[in-house]
């Protein structure tokens, strides 16, 4: 019987062996591409706030709302109640504008692209095809592209480079574009959304967000339509020393369907960079968002150095009965994660689900969760989350359901499994739990363990390297979390958590 | 609260109660520590994340709240078994109602006579592992009750100790400000059982300090007076040897406000211990069980079992805390919460942690908050039960698995006997 017979067996994918095989030895993404930017003085400070909101351009109560939000923020203090350890952050050491230079003006065709931009985008795995328009050749859009039906804006350090498959999604009548471009063609829907789920005094790094963003993704999906394709950003963090503040803002208007997925990588660099973003959604009446993330920023090297620390607010607001948000993260990457994608269930009946897995190595910190708030009568949420530890690695679940008393007869279930690999990691459990009524019920579980000596021998004696057993092993601990992913995202993760895992045995 | 407050708030902590008569060198200086640690501390807030759930303003007033008498003609808790009785009246030892301080394998005294004995082997203790609890999570009234408590009793288990030794707290003035502070030390291979019973005071505040030698063995039972408004702040701090049993139950039933710490640490290999129990609250009604257990030896086994019923806008709080440290391997840790919301007006609010940095050990928690079950109830009715009895009977089971915890079947029985009264009582 061959390995890979006897795996299927076990209900492991065969794909998943490949995978685990085929996979490079070190961080796949760490590449700089050296092209000519265009950076703005480090540091902040109001008048980093305006030149960004003049290299976007925007309309004057953008800028009052940057600057509301920057002075405001000058006034707040970082979070220290998370169970990861940093050194002191300096705000002012950090570009908060970087962008290529070929991007001042558009080019004309592939030819005029800064070919080390495309070649960026290869080695990201993006198709040509789509490359001409991640580069911004003006006219690439309007190509048929055949084949994969996945719509791209590429952000890459503070700017969208370009957005795919513009004109088809335009036909359903989808808005997706980059958001600077949305606050320009959009005003009146920005104006509207922006900051009503995450308002900007919310967090430290919210704020910090809402004074500085660069930009990021807007999706505004009509009454009643059903997203003709699932939508992507991916986000690349190239020049040094920046910091990457996107946001992005998605709504679902009534009876509305989309799934959105989100990428992340970053060159490998000695330095810590910052990563604050601000996802925001706003799903009506009977629609639905589907939301996927695979984190894979650089984690910095075995000894902890550089990596990105990801300080993300995300969060979802129900607010028409019904309304349906999903939440899937896949967190391998980044040296410090703080990210806590939440629910707001307010319209009745409406659904929350977070899946996530977060996995960390060596020196990697990751304190991740949710927050469900049921506020709306028959709410439901589930929440499955997945830590792995291993290396010297700490890995926290924190979340927190909070039913309240007008929250009638909602339902609740959690489940935190966390697995240690190695004796010098940790894997914690910070759940909270509020019920205010007595037809709710609030279910939660949590287990640690470590990875099972006996499943580990089986592959073993099946003649698998330990390594290779051990993502095994892993990806069928996580297999919950890794389903609820749409299919090319799902592959890539289970490859991602046995890259991951490399020089965690033996 | 600025910390400039917080500080005032702590000296007018220390204010409150009068400073204690003269001791032995080592319990000045205990003294002396542990005032200055209240300082160091501050006084808790209501933003303080360990009291994200219980606001300690009440605990700080600068007053004891003026509290009924709850006055019973029912036998006190604990009465039918044999025991050497050591009563506390407002929180003053009364050798009149109380046994000879003696017994089997037993050396006990007072906590008054003790600090003043120049070499003691309760200065090992005294303030020693209280001020240990004071790490990572700041817990004032713990140092304050070390500072100021002048009363109490001391415990030393020889051997095997055959009677419970129990302490009943009575109360006679309304607004009594009572600490007790009580020094417990467990010898190897030896055994003995705590009972404590009764208010106490209008607002009590109790520190055990434990310390179970390697093979020894030490249960405790607690059953909290009911009087409506009163307040009370407990606090257990355990060291835990080599192959060590404890055991800690507690019920309470009403009070205005109760809020038990325990600290575990667990500090021997192939080591047990448990900590549960079961509340019931009617009304204006705040139950706090904060538990922090420790575990720093291989083969280890702790469980929390916390269920909690409860009423007319009554709340109950669960804080609970399992720490494995890197060299606790093969840690079996078990944390279970349970909410049973009787209506609507009540909340549950848990907050179960984990914090685990060994890798081969299996730790687990639970907790769950809902309504009794309808489908039971209605098992139980088209048996003919009545819907009333219905609902004890399925309060009296949600309660049992905590109760189960009890060691002895005996004390089992009787603290069974009040809660199927209170349900009797409070059903309506």
């Amino acid at each position: 019987m061959s390995t890979q017979e006897s795996i299927a067996k076990d209900g492991v994918d065969a794909e998943t062996v490949d995978a685990v095989k085929t996979v490079g030895e070190k961080y796949k993404y760490g590449f700089a591409t050296d092209i000519e930017m265009e950076y703005a003085p480090k540091g902040v400070n109001e008048d980093i706030v305006r030149l960004i909101s003049s290299k976007n351009e925007e309309p004057e109560w953008m800028l009052e709302w940057r600057l509301d939000a920057f002075r405001r923020w000058e006034k707040m203090t970082e979070p220290k109640w998370a169970m990861v350890n940093y050194p002191e952050i300096d705000f002012q050491d950090i570009y908060y504008y970087a962008r290529p230079k070929s991007m001042i003006e558009k080019p004309k065709s592939l030819d005029d692209v800064d070919p080390k931009l495309l070649e960026t985008y290869k080695k990201l795995g993006i198709p040509l095809s789509e490359q001409a328009i991640l580069a911004g050749v003006e006219g690439a859009g309007d190509t048929p592209v055949e084949g994969r039906k996945v719509a791209v804006d590429a952000v890459f350090d503070s700017v969208s480079v370009g957005t795919t498959f513009k004109k088809e999604l335009a036909a359903a009548g989808v808005i997706f574009c980059s958001i600077s471009e949305a606050i320009k063609d959009h005003p009146e829907l920005v104006k509207k959304y922006l900051g009503t789920v995450v308002p900007p005094t919310d967090n430290y790094y919210a704020t910090l967000n809402s004074a500085v963003f660069s930009d990021g993704s807007f999706v505004y999906i009509p009454e009643g339509v059903k997203c003709p394709m699932e939508l992507s950003t991916y986000f690349r963090i190239n020049a040094e020393n920046t910091g990457q503040f996107e946001r992005t803002l998605i709504i679902a208007e009534k009876g509305a369907q989309v799934s959105y997925l989100e990428g992340c990588t970053a060159p490998m660099r000695d330095e810590n960079q910052l990563h604050a973003a601000v996802v925001e959604l706003i799903i009506q009446e009977d629609a639905d968002i589907k939301y996927s993330t695979v984190q894979n920023w650089y984690p910095g090297d075995e000894n902890g150095v550089g990596g990105i620390y990801n300080f993300v607010t995300k969060r979802a607001d129900c607010r028409g009965d019904r309304a349906k948000v999903m939440w899937t993260q896949v967190e391998t990457g980044s040296a410090v994660t703080w990210k806590y994608p939440s629910c707001i269930l307010r319209g009745d009946d409406s659904q929350g689900e977070f899946y996530s897995i977060a996995i960390t190595n060596n020196m990697q910190q990751a304190d991740t969760g949710t927050k469900m708030i049921h506020l709306g009568k028959r709410t439901k949420s589930r929440i499955v989350s997945k830590g792995i530890s291993a290396g010297k690695a700490q890995n926290t679940y924190r979340g927190l359901v909070s039913i309240h008393p007008k929250a009638v007869n909602s339902r609740n279930y959690t489940q935190c499994d966390s697995l240690l690999i190695g004796d010098k990691c940790g894997a914690h459990t910070v759940p909270y739990m509020e019920c205010r009524n007595n037809s709710s019920r609030i279910e939660h579980e949590a287990t640690t363990s470590k990875v099972d000596d006996e499943q580990l021998f089986y592959c073993r004696q099946r003649g698998m390297g330990e390594e290779e057993a051990v993502a095994l092993i892993v990806n069928g601990f996580a297999k919950e979390v890794l389903q609820s992913l749409p299919m090319e995202f799902a592959m890539e993760a289970q490859k991602l958590v046995a890259i991951s895992l490399e020089g965690s045995v033996g | 609260m600025g910390e400039v407050k917080r500080e005032n708030l702590a000296e007018a902590l220390l204010a409150r109660h009068s400073a204690p008569r003269s001791g032995a060198g080592w319990a000045l200086s205990a003294r002396r520590a542990a005032r200055d640690r209240v300082l160091a501390l501050g006084a808790a807030g209501r933003r303080d994340e360990y009291w994200r759930y219980t606001n300690p303003a009440a605990l700080n007033g600068a007053e004891a709240p003026d509290v009924e008498v709850l006055q019973l003609d029912e036998t006190p808790v604990f009465d039918g078994v044999e025991k050497l009785l050591i009563t506390f009246v407002d929180g003053v030892y009364r050798p009149d109602l109380s046994d000879d301080l003696q017994g089997e394998n037993l050396e006990i005294m007072t906590l008054e006579e003790a600090l003043e004995v120049d070499i003691h082997w309760a200065s090992d203790l005294f303030g020693v592992f209280e001020a240990r609890g004071q790490n990572p999570v700041p817990r004032p009234f713990a140092a304050l009750n070390t500072a100021m408590a002048g009363q109490g009793v001391v415990i030393r288990a020889n051997g095997k100790v055959t009677k419970p030794v129990a302490l009943r707290y009575c109360r006679e003035n309304r607004q009594s400000d009572v600490l007790l502070h009580h020094v417990i030390r467990v010898e190897s291979g030896a055994e003995l059982t705590v009972l404590e019973n009764g208010a106490g005071g209008a607002r009590l505040n109790t520190v055990m300090e434990v310390d179970v030698a390697d093979g020894g063995s030490f249960h405790h039972l607690r059953a909290q007076g009911r009087d409506h408004t009163r307040l009370a702040i407990t606090h257990i701090f355990a060291r835990l040897g080599a192959e060590a049993r404890f055991k800690s139950f507690t019920l309470t039933v009403n009070g205005q406000l109760t809020r038990n710490e325990v600290v575990l640490d667990i500090d021997g290999d192939d080591t047990k211990a448990s900590v549960a129990g079961a509340c019931l609250g009617d009304g204006d009604f705040l139950h706090d069980d904060t538990i922090f257990v420790t575990h720093d030896a291989r083969d280890c086994e702790s469980r929390q079992v916390f269920k909690k019923v409860l009423k007319n806008g009554a709340t109950g709080v669960f804080q609970g805390k399992i720490l494995v440290k890197a060299d606790a391997q093969k840690t079996d840790g078990y944390q279970i919460s349970q909410g049973l919301l009787l209506d609507d007006d009540s909340n549950f609010l848990a907050k179960p942690e984990l914090e685990i940095y060994a890798d081969d050990v299996a730790c687990s928690h639970g907790s769950t908050c809902g309504a009794v079950d309808e489908n039971s109830l209605f098992y139980l009715m088209s048996r003919g039960v009545p819907r009333k009895q219905a609902q004890n009977m399925m309060i009296l089971a949600f309660l049992d698995e905590a109760i189960a915890e009890i060691e002895n079947e005996e004390l089992a029985e009787d603290i069974r006997t009040r809660l199927s009264g209170w349900a009797e009582r409070h059903s309506a």
